[in-house]
């Protein structure tokens, strides 16, 4: 099995307050079979083994369903790979030698906890915005009692497979939220679910986006591009549409 | 629910207003390029425009403070935009590039304030040149008008003039080739199709414009529409 060398800059910064640097490091034995995330274990347990800080970086389930894991790898969020959450990211992307920047989401609405791990409650306090729907409580209702079209079940389903890792925002050029904020939207706008809530939803996320710090949107489409889900801007589209329906009703 | 003027000043209602605004000055454009076709026509087409134009008398004067209501709300937007950027990522990336695909990125659409607001500048000069201009009195049909015709030519002599003129339509085609699609998003587009369909549309509605723009001056430079003006052409 062949192995590589690959050279590290890594964004290094203890809290918020610190200004932070870049750190290089050279890493040797990197298999290709490692992924992004096992290549940074080796180089935090090297780190360890010579009595050094480890880089903090966020992670958990390493399969790209959770969205904890958000770095730009060489300018891109989650890296190279289209569709791709940086923990599904594998080495083999890379070659021997190659030189690898990586650096946390950017981002005012993002502080900087520490290295590449960046707090994105701000996503949290969009979603408690309207991010919810009304139920009965009591006896579990009947899963189909509700009939929802194909098309319109197919259609929320894509919107509801964000995983708000925040690639969105840190590939923006504006730092904009809307790719989030509008899969959120139009993922409970789209089902008979979501309807009692469609106007206050709609308008109070889009509030608490701009109230976050977030940027504007101006339809780079990069968000889409960057999403390891692939959800598309027609969401944001659809977020718009629904403004203006609740604004004028 | 927020009232208008909070709706209107949001991020989304910005966004839907650049988007109108925009819609409404390429319309604006296409009427303008209309008339500056008139340079092609009759010898004294152009100045028979311009009398049809201020024979509509106050008309007139609602479409022109309208459309710089329209401007003037499309540049605020957008210069905001650009300001906000600036606050929401203090910091800026070492390394940064597109990941390509569905990426809209590209130099029109990352040059959008640049080219935003070299038009508005441009905008400035090109009133003090035309609409404010000095200009002769000629008879059309037995009533006096402003030679508009003559100032056109004389201008566009200019060689700075001509090729400055050029250039920055060029910027314009620059920032229609983003533009027009951008508006019909923000205006709530979501099919892909149609999307995709806009993205080319609006593209080729680009090109179309900043061609005409860029022919005219060119084709007075060198020697066009000089017939019934007092102005020695080359």
């Amino acid at each position: 099995m062949s192995t590589m060398t690959i050279n590290l800059k890594v964004w290094r910064q203890k809290n918020t307050a610190d200004s932070g640097g870049f750190q290089d490091y050279k890493l040797n034995g990197v298999s290709e079979h490692m992924s992004f995330l096992e290549m940074l274990d080796v180089l935090n347990e090297q780190l360890i083994k010579e009595g050094k800080d480890p880089v903090e970086f966020d992670h958990d389930c390493r399969e790209g369903i959770c969205g904890s894991c958000n770095m730009v790898i060489n300018g891109r969020a989650h890296g190279p790979k289209r569709l791709t959450a940086a923990c599904q990211l594998h080495m083999r992307e890379y070659s021997d030698g190659d030189t690898i920047v990586i650096e946390p989401p950017r981002a005012k609405a993002f502080p900087i906890i520490r290295d590449l791990v960046v707090d994105r409650s701000a996503f949290d306090r969009i979603i408690e915005a309207g991010g919810y729907v009304s139920v009965k409580t009591g006896a579990a209702p009947e899963a189909n009692l509700i009939p929802v079209e194909q098309d319109v079940s197919n259609t929320a389903f894509d919107y509801a497979t964000c995983i708000g890792c925040g690639a969105c925002v840190a590939a923006c050029p504006n730092s904009s939220a809307s790719l989030f904020t509008g899969a959120k939207v139009a993922h409970l706008n789209s089902l008979p679910q979501g309807e009692p809530e469609r106007k206050r939803r709609t308008v109070a996320m889009v509030e608490q986006m701009e109230k976050e710090g977030f940027g504007d949107c101006s339809n780079y489409a990069e968000c889409e591009a960057v999403c390891p889900v692939g959800i598309s801007i027609s969401s944001i589209a659809k977020m718009r549409k629904d403004y203006v329906k609740a604004v004028f009703s | 629910m927020p009232t208008l003027l909070k709706a209107a000043t949001s991020q989304v209602g910005r966004k839907i207003l650049t988007g109108v605004t925009g819609v409404l000055l390429v319309l604006f454009i296409f009427f303008h390029l209309g008339g500056n076709l008139a340079i092609f026509g009759e010898a004294d087409a152009m100045n028979r425009y311009s009398l049809l134009l201020h024979d509509l008398g106050p008309l007139l004067w609602v479409a022109r403070i309208g459309l710089l209501a329209v401007f003037l709300i499309h540049a605020w937007i957008g210069i905001s935009i650009w300001i906000n950027k600036r606050k929401a990522r203090p910091q800026n990336y070492q390394v940064y590039s597109s990941k390509g695909g569905p990426s809209k990125q590209s130099l029109s659409s990352r040059s959008m304030a640049f080219t935003g607001v070299v038009l508005l500048i441009f905008v400035v000069f090109h009133l003090n040149t035309f609409a404010f201009g000095d200009m002769e009195t000629i008879l059309i049909d037995g009533r006096e008008t402003h030679d508009v015709k003559s100032l056109v030519i004389d201008t566009f002599q200019n060689p700075l003039y001509a090729f400055g003129y050029a250039f920055v339509m060029l910027l314009l085609g620059t920032h229609l080739g983003h533009g027009i699609w951008s508006a019909f998003i923000s205006l709530g587009l979501t099919s892909k199709k149609a999307s995709a369909a806009m993205y080319t549309i609006g593209g080729v509605v680009a090109v179309i414009l900043a061609f005409g723009f860029i022919f005219i001056p060119l084709y007075i430079y060198f020697g066009g529409g000089c017939e019934a003006t007092l102005i020695e052409c080359r």
